[in-house]
């Protein structure tokens, strides 16, 4: 048994901004992380970016980004489900925090080649999410935070009202004066997330940590704290069919979907392909991907498609015929060479213009393809595997502008949360690019600035 | 032979790199990498060597091993530049002996020392001044004359036959340039926004490891250039040693050697405390007696100079000029050689 006063449950960006804020207050903070030392750092470790108001340039971003802008594109990818307070909090407190994290040694660099369009909005992390909790990890050890791997945190013992301990798998009991949950969604919990989604969810792909099982977030709700965010939806995209399980991170993304022609199980078309460019659609297809027979589909490019889009990491099949790709996917030859022959008849003569909505559709083809519509005719043809991949989970912890976490009967006067576990309050729905370490870094640090205050 | 397994886990890394992109700031590698149509055995050399083994890439890998992608690039990018410097030397096995044996380089230290202590009481002077007074010049001369040019020759074939292999053009006055201006900083360790490299404390950024190689480095030039100086006054003036302390050679070499010492002294430190298994672990013995053996040299250099007008001369004199003798005759076959490969990369036309 031992004794804090500040209590930090997870190990990503979230808790590490909550355990180093309340330690330069001058509390006794201690971190429990479910990981191991070298797997720490949940999801944050696979970020790159996170998403900074300014009113002029700042560190490495250009021009202005201000909170309307900014704001705007929230609503835009959550079409309206925010809390517009605490959305707008975490947009104008983005700004401080970006000279805040310099200061703690997070590194910035330059938008990475071929993400120049975020470069005015998005600052990128110098060598990833990874090194960003490297420093912030090293900083929590310089100013004396106690750091525990392999915590992993059962049970919150709010019994009466309030905390008073973190219980761990093996039963020791850490108590605290005050604690900051910050353990993340549940997505990697593949039974709740079948019980939540349908038995689908078996299929998809966990593109983060295995330790993001939501067991803190299910223990509080059980004990009557108030969720927000829809408890069956995530933030399901679609990746590279071969990556792992867990962990596959950024670069299972596969980006070739606007120059292919995409087929199910059964070879036949389900979307149009050119709807819009792919960072826009990616995540759309997470869902059509996982609406199909085996929650798999397949995207047949030729070679003229090639160079069009990021290299994936696993190289595609390959064959001079389209039944030769068809048999290396495992799919019928007769079927995929019929939706290719229907798809080149629709095919008419135009401009094809990559990177931008060309114009170039399909003639009398259901579903159509609106953009980029080349026939399939120049081999060697090359075939893709796409999978849903999950990123996170929206059901949350319903919070207030202080991370204070709401509970059965009022606010719990020592409870505070912060990160992925209360984002579902800002992001209802859909995704903004680098606004998940946003929230976590806002919400971290003001989490642990409050925890502080009140054991101070 | 080109070892083909180690380019292929290379091109592998590179693969699941090139779609991640997070170290795009580290270093000069990633952005050359990223700018590569097609990755191919001889690019991957090259890449090998531009890499200065700052480890930034590894820290901050979020597929780092135990990871199933298995991501470790300083040590495949080290191992593929061993595997570069042992095929292209001449000949290959003494490199494979002394790149990895640091007792090798022990024994080579032991001959250099027999042979001037022998060449010294075989060959004593009549007459001579200073150090002349026990090995002549014209001996000194006969002994290092041929153990200076001869590896050096040796050393400039082995660089043009890596430089043909990564097809390495015409050089201009603007690739000297932008060399000159990295090896200067020492930019590939400065961790792309001077914070230094990931050595001697794990994920922790230090700049201890940059600035022991610059003392190295620039102490050996001061030293080398003490040397030069003092050839040029010697046969260009008839200036002939010893060299009182306001004179160039000893302005250059005293300050060099001390700078050389505590350099080299350093950089054995730090790689005490360094993770092996993110260098090409196999040849820490010989990269260990290299740096010792640079620091032998300069500690017996400025001891010799401490000793001056004492009974220990002659001894010291022998023990200096051995060390000196086995530096320049391994410098073919060992670490040495990274300098000049580091700099032909630099040097290649991206
Ligand atoms: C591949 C990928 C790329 C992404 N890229 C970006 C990006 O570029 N920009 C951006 O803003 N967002 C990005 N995101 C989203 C981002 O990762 C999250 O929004 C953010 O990391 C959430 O931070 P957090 O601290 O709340 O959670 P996490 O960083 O996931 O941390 C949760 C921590 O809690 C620990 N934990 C879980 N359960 C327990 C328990 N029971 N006991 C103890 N500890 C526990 C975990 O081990 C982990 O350390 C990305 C996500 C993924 C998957
Ligand atoms: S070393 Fe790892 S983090 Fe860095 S670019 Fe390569 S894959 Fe990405
Ligand atoms: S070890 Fe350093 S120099 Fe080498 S590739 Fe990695 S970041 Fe670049």
């Amino acid at each position: 048994m031992s004794q804090y006063d500040v209590v930090v449950i997870g190990g990503g960006n979230a808790a590490l901004c909550a355990a180093i804020e309340a330690a330069e207050a001058g509390a006794d903070v201690v971190i429990l992380e479910s990981a191991p030392e070298h797997m720490r750092g949940g999801n944050s470790r696979h970020t790159r970016n996170f998403r900074c108001m300014h009113q002029g340039p700042l560190s490495v971003l250009t021009d202005t980004y201000d909170e309307a802008e900014y704001y705007e594109d929230l609503l835009r990818v959550t079409k309206g489900q925010t809390d517009p307070e605490l959305a707008r909090l975490a947009i104008r407190e983005s700004e401080t925090c970006l000279p805040w994290m310099e200061r703690h040694g997070v590194i910035f660099q330059g938008s990475l080649s071929g993400t120049l369009s975020l470069d005015r909005t998005n600052a990128f992390f110098l060598g990833g999410g990874k090194a960003l909790v490297n420093a912030y990890y090293a900083c929590a050890e310089d100013l004396g935070v106690t750091i525990r791997y392999n915590a992993e945190v059962r049970h919150i013992d709010l019994s009466e009202g309030r905390f008073s301990a973190a219980v761990l798998a093996d039963g020791t009991r850490v108590e605290g004066r005050a604690v900051v949950l910050a353990s993340g969604g549940f997505q990697a919990d593949l039974d709740w997330l079948t019980r939540a989604w349908g038995p689908e969810a078996a299929n998809f792909l966990i593109r983060g940590t295995p330790y993001n099982r939501g067991v803190v977030l299910r223990d509080v709700l059980d004990q009557g704290a108030v969720s927000v965010g829809d408890p069956t939806q995530c933030h399901c995209v679609a990746i590279d069919g071969r990556a792992p399980k867990f962990d596959g991170g950024i670069v299972t993304r596969l980006d070739c979907v606007p120059y292919a022609l995409v087929v199910n199980r059964d070879g036949a078309r389900f979307y149009d392909e050119g709807e819009d460019v792919w960072p826009k659609r990616y995540a759309i297809w997470g869902r059509l991907v996982a609406r199909q027979p085996d929650q798999i589909a397949y995207a047949i490019t030729d070679q003229k498609a090639q160079g069009l889009f990021m290299p994936p990491v696993f190289a595609p099949v390959k064959a001079d015929t389209i039944e030769g790709v068809a048999q290396l996917l495992g799919l019928s030859g007769d079927s995929l060479r019929q939706t290719v022959a229907e798809y080149n008849a629709a095919c008419r003569d135009g401009t094809f213009t990559p990177g931008v909505l060309d114009g170039l559709a399909t003639d009398g083809l259901d579903p159509p393809k609106t953009n980029w519509a080349r026939p399939l005719d120049t081999p060697p043809y090359y075939g893709y595997m796409l999978r849903p991949g999950v990123t996170f989970t929206y059901l949350g912890l319903k919070v207030t502008e202080r991370a204070q976490v709401q509970g059965a009967h009022g606010l719990l006067p020592n409870v505070w949360a912060a990160g992925e576990i209360m984002a579902g309050s800002i992001l209802g729905q859909g995704y903004l690019a680098g606004f998940g370490m946003t929230i976590g870094t806002v919400f971290g640090r003001i989490a642990g600035q409050e925890a502080a205050a009140y054991v101070g | 032979m080109l070892d083909n397994s180690l380019s292929d886990e290379a091109t592998r890394q590179f693969q699941i790199c090139n779609s991640c992109r997070y170290c795009e700031g580290y270093c000069d590698v990633f952005p050359q990498l990223f700018s590569l149509p097609e990755m191919s055995a001889a690019q991957a050399t090259h890449l090998a060597n531009l890499c200065h083994n700052c480890r930034g890439c590894y820290y901050a890998c979020q597929y780092a091993p135990p990871h199933e992608f298995d991501l470790n690039l300083p040590a495949v990018l080290a191992e593929l530049r061993q595997d570069t410097w042992e095929r292209h030397a001449l000949p290959q096995a003494l490199a494979r002996v002394f790149h990895a044996h640091g007792v090798a380089v022990a024994a080579a230290l032991i001959a250099g020392f027999a042979l001037l202590f022998f060449a010294m009481a075989a060959l004593r002077p009549e007459a001579g001044e200073g150090f002349y007074a026990y090995l002549s010049h014209n001996a000194m001369v006969l002994i290092f004359a041929p153990a200076f040019v001869l590896p050096l020759l040796g050393l400039a074939l082995s660089l043009r036959s890596y430089w043909r292999e990564i097809g390495g053009g015409w050089v201009t006055l603007a690739d000297l340039t932008r060399m000159g201006g990295s090896v200067a900083r020492m930019k590939n360790l400065s961790g792309g926004a001077g914070q230094g490299c990931n050595f001697e404390k794990g994920s922790r950024y230090s700049n201890a490891r940059r600035h022991a190689h610059q003392a190295t480095l620039w102490g050996f030039l001061m030293c080398f250039a003490a040397t030069s100086v003092a050839t040029l006054m010697h046969y260009g003036l008839g200036w002939e040693a010893p060299y009182p302390f306001w004179s160039p050679p000893k302005l250059l070499g005293v300050p060099g050697g001390i700078l050389l010492c505590l350099g080299t002294g350093a950089l054995a430190w730090l790689k005490l405390r360094a993770d092996p298994e993110l260098g090409a672990a196999r040849v820490w013995g010989g990269e260990m007696a290299f740096v010792l053996l640079l620091f032998t040299v300069s500690a017996t250099g400025l001891a010799l100079y401490a000793a001056t007008g004492t009974a220990a001369v002659p001894a010291l004199l022998a023990i200096h000029l051995g060390a000196v003798f086995a530096f320049f005759v391994l410098t073919p076959y060992t670490k040495m050689v990274h300098g000049f490969y580091r700099m032909a990369a630099l040097m290649r036309r991206r």
